[in-house]
């Protein structure tokens, strides 16, 4: 592990050095856990945690749930069922992983915009940022993936409306849609490949998870002033931080411990919070329900996939310009896919010198509007389509994309932020002043 | 007056997520049924009725195929004795491929399916629905009073109209809590329908709701360990949580000098 000058493992007895000329693989689990962390992280730097924890659970769930789910279009719903029903502990079992996929995302979006706020995503941590980015598309296919295999009604065309996005891509669309279900609609084979897929993805993300690791642990970790760990000597860097283990390992679980409290209440009390109640009606290629939502945690870009109607004078353009090939559908589509992609962009877009949002106050103030922003997309996501929403969800799409592609980096130029600590060090004894020397 | 213009209010905003405003919006009245709430329980003998109204009135039409006559004798259900189911399930006959014949029913059986397909089977019916979030629209309310799904079956049975009116050959029967207030169920609660041994209060509103509670155990068959599982769950994570918080503070007290 580059970066923080730290102590490393030093093998000592002869079994240890046997080992560890042939497979340094005890160095490297106490490299990884004895990292140096800046020691005025605060509270907004345990989603890390939570996330590891939660993928672990999704996965262990998940591989005992497949043991007993059947991925056909007779047999699926009933096979839920039958987990909730006959399976020991089944019920808990699919409650835990219905409900996991929501503490999933309520941990990664805090997690993201705790590197919103803090400019976790500038240099020298890029890498570490765009593979989180990948690390939520993947949770993103997957959650949908997922929601399919109960075969309930919002799970049938959830995947309808979902896969039917890609056929807006004009002239390949629908051999594209035609490969991704596997035939003309959603059914047998959508399942079974949906199935396969959702049970792949996961071992992506924990690749992922292992780069995303690797990558900040290359840079070290960011932290709330933004203000970088002192590298020039081992006894300079111990004044910035503290090892991993014990300081943030139990910090961490104490925090892991407080959200499970809520998860576990909410798992036992209200189970179907997040849920839909028309996932409880089988799937029905004949009947469509009256209002198709998806998921919660897809809502915010769901909204911005459909404030992008005929009447709106950047479709029309485009439309104009790319001679009809591009449609209201497919604009929408890559508005969705550009939302992220321009969080993807982000290291690049803020050109502001200063990383920390604790020193920026001009731009504490778009921040914290780009986050309702976020919630009200959510918000106009559940609603119909239709008046006032959809020009509230264009508002919202505006403002959006206006964060990342305008206001991130003309805020750089012109806004005066305010003076930074000298070292991390400093802003600790701030909050923890020195004792006065006997 | 005040308090309604807070309601309309958030209505507008948007904090009632119940269905769409299109149409006349009926308000599915709350029930204080047993098994909401964290403590909350299922009656056995509530249960039991339930079950005698299901199979008296519903079953001649609609199935509940995802159940089985065992599951009548669970704990955390109606909790009935082996005899009892046994003499439950000979009542009906089940197809046997073995014998390519009918015979009586036995425990390990489930109930039938629906007797035609415009009548669906109820075992999840009452998760399938969803009437409120709670008064005021607060999220919190499912915690308390559950999300409304036996209330929705409740309404159902109990706002009838006695307006009818034919279409494209199909009777339709006026329902106010019915979404676009026709529906092809003729009224099938009346008061005093079913007779219980031992006698208890057998209006149309007391059916109504015991067959609701049963459906509601019939969606829901573990709702009992899992609450208790839950409660669990949360006094021992909070345990923990006090735990770590002691040895978190203890861990870093050095380094924030407050030792």
């Amino acid at each position: 592990m580059g970066g923080i000058p730290h102590d490393h493992y030093e093998p000592k007895t002869k079994s240890e050095k046997w080992l560890h000329s042939r497979l340094p693989i005890v160095g490297l689990i106490y490299d990884t856990i004895m990292i140096p962390t800046p020691k005025n992280l605060n509270w907004m730097w345990i989603w890390g945690i939570v996330l590891a924890f939660t993928l672990v659970l999704q996965i262990i769930t998940g591989i005992i749930l497949a043991m007993h789910y059947t991925p056909n279009v007779n047999m699926a719903f009933q096979s839920v069922e039958h987990i909730m029903r006959n399976v020991n502990g089944g019920w808990l079992l699919r409650y835990l992983h219905m409900n996991g996929a929501s503490l999933f995302f309520i941990a990664v979006y805090l997690h993201i915009f705790r590197g919103l706020y803090y400019g976790s995503y500038k240099a020298p941590r890029e890498v570490t940022w765009i593979i989180g980015m990948l690390i939520y598309l993947a949770m993103m296919a997957t959650g949908f993936l997922g929601y399919v295999l109960p075969w309930g009604q919002m799970s049938f065309w959830g995947a309808t409306v979902i896969t039917g996005l890609f056929g807006a891509i004009p002239g390949i669309g629908e051999s594209v849609q035609a490969w991704l279900l596997g035939g003309p609609a959603v059914d047998n084979p959508t399942l079974n490949r949906f199935f396969s897929l959702h049970y792949l993805l996961p071992f992506v993300i924990v690749a992922l998870v292992a780069l995303h690791i690797w990558a900040f642990h290359t840079t070290g970790n960011s932290n709330p002033t933004g203000v970088e760990v002192r590298r020039g000597s081992k006894a300079e860097a111990e004044k910035d931080t503290l090892p991993f283990w014990p300081y943030f390992v139990i910090k961490d679980l104490y925090a892991l411990v407080v959200v499970l409290v809520v998860f576990a209440a909410v798992v036992g009390f209200m189970p179907n919070f997040f849920g839909e109640p028309d996932n409880y009606i089988m799937a029905n290629p004949l009947v469509t329900p009256v209002h198709i939502v998806p998921e919660w945690y897809y809502l915010p870009f769901y909204a911005i996939l459909r404030a992008f109607t005929d009447d709106v004078w950047a479709v029309q353009l485009a439309s104009l310009l790319s001679g009809g090939i591009i449609k209201a559908k497919f604009f929408g589509v890559i508005a969705m896919f550009g939302a992220i992609f321009v969080m993807v962009l982000v290291p690049w877009l803020d050109t502001s010198r200063v990383r920390s949002g604790r020193y920026r106050p001009a731009f504490r103030f778009f921040f914290w509007l780009l986050a309702f922003d976020f919630m009200f997309l959510m918000w106009l996501g559940s609603r119909p389509a239709e008046e006032p929403y959809a020009s509230l969800a264009l508002a919202g799409s505006a403002y959006w994309f206006g964060y990342f592609l305008i206001i991130l980096p003309l805020l750089g130029l012109f806004e005066r932020p305010k003076a930074t600590p000298e070292t991390i060090e400093a802003d600790f004894d701030s909050h923890y002043p020195p004792k006065p020397a006997e | 007056m005040f308090k309604k213009t807070i309601l309309s209010a958030l209505v507008v905003l948007g904090f009632e997520t119940t269905e769409l405003a299109a149409e006349v919006v009926f308000e599915i009245p709350d029930i204080a049924f047993s098994f909401e709430g964290v403590f909350g329980k299922f009656e056995e003998a509530q249960l039991q009725r339930g079950l005698q109204v299901y199979t008296e009135v519903c079953a001649s039409c609609h199935g509940l195929n995802l159940v089985a006559y065992r599951n009548l004798g669970d704990e955390g259900g109606p909790s009935m004795a082996v005899d009892q189911v046994k003499a439950y399930a000979a009542q009906f006959e089940t197809f046997d491929p073995e014998i390519d014949d009918f015979r009586p029913s036995i425990p390990s059986d489930r109930f039938g399916d629906s007797q035609f397909d415009g009548a669906p089977d109820l075992s999840v019916m009452a998760k399938a629905r969803k009437s409120f979030t709670g008064p005021y629209g607060l999220a919190l309310n499912p915690l308390f009073r559950g999300f409304g799904g036996p209330e929705y079956i409740v309404a159902i049975l109990e706002n009838y109209t006695g307006e009818e009116k034919e279409q494209a050959g199909t009777v339709l029967y006026e329902n106010l809590a019915f979404p676009g207030g026709w529906i092809s169920m003729p009224p099938p609660i009346s008061d005093e329908l079913v007779e219980f041994e031992p006698a208890h209060d057998n209006d149309s509103q007391s059916l109504s709701e015991d067959v609701a509670a049963f459906l509601m155990w019939t969606a829901e068959p573990k709702l009992m360990d899992r609450k208790k599982a839950g409660f669990v769950a949360v006094v021992f994570l909070i345990f923990l949580a006090v735990l770590l918080y002691l040895t978190n503070k203890k861990i870093w007290a050095t380094a924030k000098r407050k030792d």
